[in-house]
């Protein structure tokens, strides 16, 4: 029977089970994942982190949330009060929301009734997703907005602009992966990895998802939104209280939200590491449930290493890059999937394909080659020994003056 | 163009070694490797995770200071037990934050806090103030005040932080006598100041 099926027959009880694990087990990774990424990005600059609170510090997220709804929930005065409250909550909400659609386990009993864990399979599961994901940034966008301040709104607008932007690239990457699951349904492009993971098939694809879902979750070296050095908090600014915590909530499980996505597309899901399938049956099948959770660790470890070790980019450059690099790209990578797709499809000879692959390669060294050549050349126009003199006295440039006195 | 006598250092651009260094990291030399370039601080940040760690645990672990470190005061006594301090106000003389105050009273037959004429009868510093220079300390004639290699000073009232004579005077060591007593029989205050005294004498126990 189908994963779709199966979930068809839950009875409301069950699924409401699933509605509140869900709930439950982001908020718990939220907290573990404050913890980890203070711990491991203090691990990155030779520090220990948090290790005050608890037993290795491990209460500290829980601490922090604590102290945080007890501050004072202040809302400025220029605000639109009833804006500046929903902002918060349509966030918060929408990346919730994004979980319903994720396969988490395979065929288990819960409560001795046969289902997995996932609380609908929709045949357009994966558009679902992008849909919440832009629903949040709704809330990003009022929260800007609704504050009556400047630099709230700056860094709502810079924000929206952002997930926008990068979701185009988001939406292409994942084209490749509907083409070659041959399905928009989470569980059936699961199953569809069953022998190769796309991430090894449609590595491109891969790897721009990889940089658009950190652009996407406005993290560095994407954070320009909360750039503190020029926006002080970005569109949060003017948030305090349980409020702020929404948000902060909002973007950790936007992160692993994302991260459960990739590794929902492009992981295989909860599937065993090849070689590793025999563990898929231990614990009634529950064990897939680990597999599932490792990935989407392994996944925000990524994150937290990103973060530790670049910089945050230039706000042109980072739009430069998303339009003029990941866009295009996409494109170009979709074509040539969409094309080897049909050739195999109809049965092409192996000499037809081979030929198409080929040649693409052939077209892409010499389109790098060309660029390259080009930029040499620029480079060399632009060299400082062609400045022209100007008519007036200026001080030489001290590469002249050093030819001058060797010359 | 005529010979130049001064033949420059670093002919190819005029600009020091250290200045080429740099640019050889920063300037367009890395732009032509520039991916796998990057990619070393992934590397960088990885290997990282796995050193160890420079942070100090610090109220469970604590890290000796530097020898010479400027800590808290100490109004030290001769070895008989008498006081070195002779209440000059040197030190409150020389304090840039006006951080000291001293007032200095006669020493008697029946009550002698140090040898010679006079002692510090009281001795403040003001914690909230001081700012741990050692000019008080360079400024004693007689080494009375030094400073301790202790840093934990903080605490909760302004009254705690104002630290009087009994919470700057050093320790009683073996053999020492308590002040007020008399003077060792048969010197001066220029043998105490000498560092003849290495002890008590039974006569100087006050009954």
């Amino acid at each position: 029977m189908k994963i779709s099926e199966l979930l068809g027959t839950d009875p409301g009880w069950i699924i409401t089970v699933k509605a509140l694990f869900i709930f439950v087990l982001c908020v718990l990774l939220t907290l573990v994942a404050i913890w980890g990424e203070r711990r491991l990005v203090a691990r990155m600059q030779q520090r220990l982190g948090p290790n005050r609170v608890g037993p290795f510090g491990l209460v500290q997220g829980l601490a922090d949330g604590v102290k945080l709804a007890l501050k004072e929930d202040l809302i400025p005065k220029a605000a639109d009060r009833i804006v500046f409250v929903i902002a918060p909550i349509i966030s918060v909400t929408a990346c919730f929301l994004a979980f319903a659609v994720i396969p988490m386990t395979g065929v288990v009993n819960l409560f001795g009734h046969e289902t997995a864990m996932q609380l609908t399979d929709i045949p357009v599961g994966v558009l679902y997703i992008l849909a919440a994901a832009s629903f949040g940034v709704y809330g990003i966008v009022l929260a800007g907005w609704s504050s009556g301040s400047t630099y709230p709104l700056l860094g709502g607008l810079r924000s929206s602009a952002q997930v926008i932007s990068y979701e185009v690239a988001m939406g292409l990457s994942l084209v490749a992966v509907f083409i070659y699951s041959g399905s928009m349904s989470t569980s059936a492009i699961v199953e569809a990895q069953h022998d190769w993971w796309f991430a090894v098939v449609l590595f491109p694809s891969f790897v721009i998802y990889m940089i658009s879902m950190v652009g996407e979750t406005n993290r560095a070296p994407f954070d320009l939104a909360e750039a503190e050095g020029e926006l002080v908090g970005g569109f949060h600014t003017e948030y305090s209280s349980l409020k702020f915590a929404l948000f902060f909530l909002a973007e950790y499980v936007n992160i692993i939200g994302v991260s459960a996505l990739a590794t929902t597309l492009f992981l295989g899901g909860y599937h065993a590491l090849p070689g590793l399938t025999f563990t898929e049956q231990w614990w009634g099948g529950w064990f897939t449930m680990i597999w599932f959770l490792a990935k989407v660790i392994a996944f925000f470890f990524i994150f937290v290493w990103l973060r530790g070790t670049l910089p945050r980019l230039r706000y042109d450059q980072f739009m430069k890059f998303g339009w003029k690099v990941l866009i295009p790209v996409s494109l170009l990578w979709i074509l040539i999937v969409a094309t080897l797709r049909v050739l195999s499809q109809q049965n092409t000879s192996r000499a037809v394909t081979l030929a198409f692959a080929s040649g693409v390669v052939v077209l892409i060294l010499a389109g790098t080659s060309l660029y390259e050549r080009s930029q040499k050349k620029s480079k060399a126009e632009n060299a400082i020994g062609d400045i022209p003199q100007p008519s007036f006295p200026v001080p030489q440039i001290p590469s002249q003056r050093a030819e001058q006195l060797h010359g | 163009m005529a010979e130049n006598p001064i033949t420059p250092r670093y002919p190819d651009l005029g600009l020091t070694a250290a200045a080429k260094a740099e640019m050889k990291i920063t300037g367009q030399d890395l732009e032509a490797k520039s991916f796998f370039a990057q990619l070393q601080g992934f590397w960088v940040t990885f290997i990282t995770m796995f050193k160890k760690v420079t942070t100090v645990n610090y109220p469970e672990v604590k890290e000796p200071t530097a020898e010479r470190f400027h800590g808290r005061h100490q109004l030290n006594r001769y070895d008989d037990g008498l006081e070195k301090c002779i209440g000059c106000e040197l030190c409150a003389w020389a304090c840039p934050a006006d951080a000291i105050m001293v007032e200095g009273a006669d020493n008697t037959e029946e009550a002698r806090f140090s040898p010679g004429e006079r002692y510090g009868k009281v001795y403040q510093i003001n914690y909230l103030r001081c700012v741990f220079c050692g000019l008080c300390i360079e400024a004693c004639p007689t080494r009375a005040l030094t400073m301790t290699n202790e840093y934990e000073l903080a605490d909760s009232t302004r009254e705690k932080l104002i630290f009087e004579k009994d919470d700057l005077l050093g320790p009683m060591r073996a053999g020492m006598i308590p002040a007020p007593h008399p003077m060792y029989p048969g010197t001066t205050d220029t043998d105490y100041y000498k560092g003849a005294i290495t002890g008590p004498h039974p006569s100087q126990e006050v009954k």
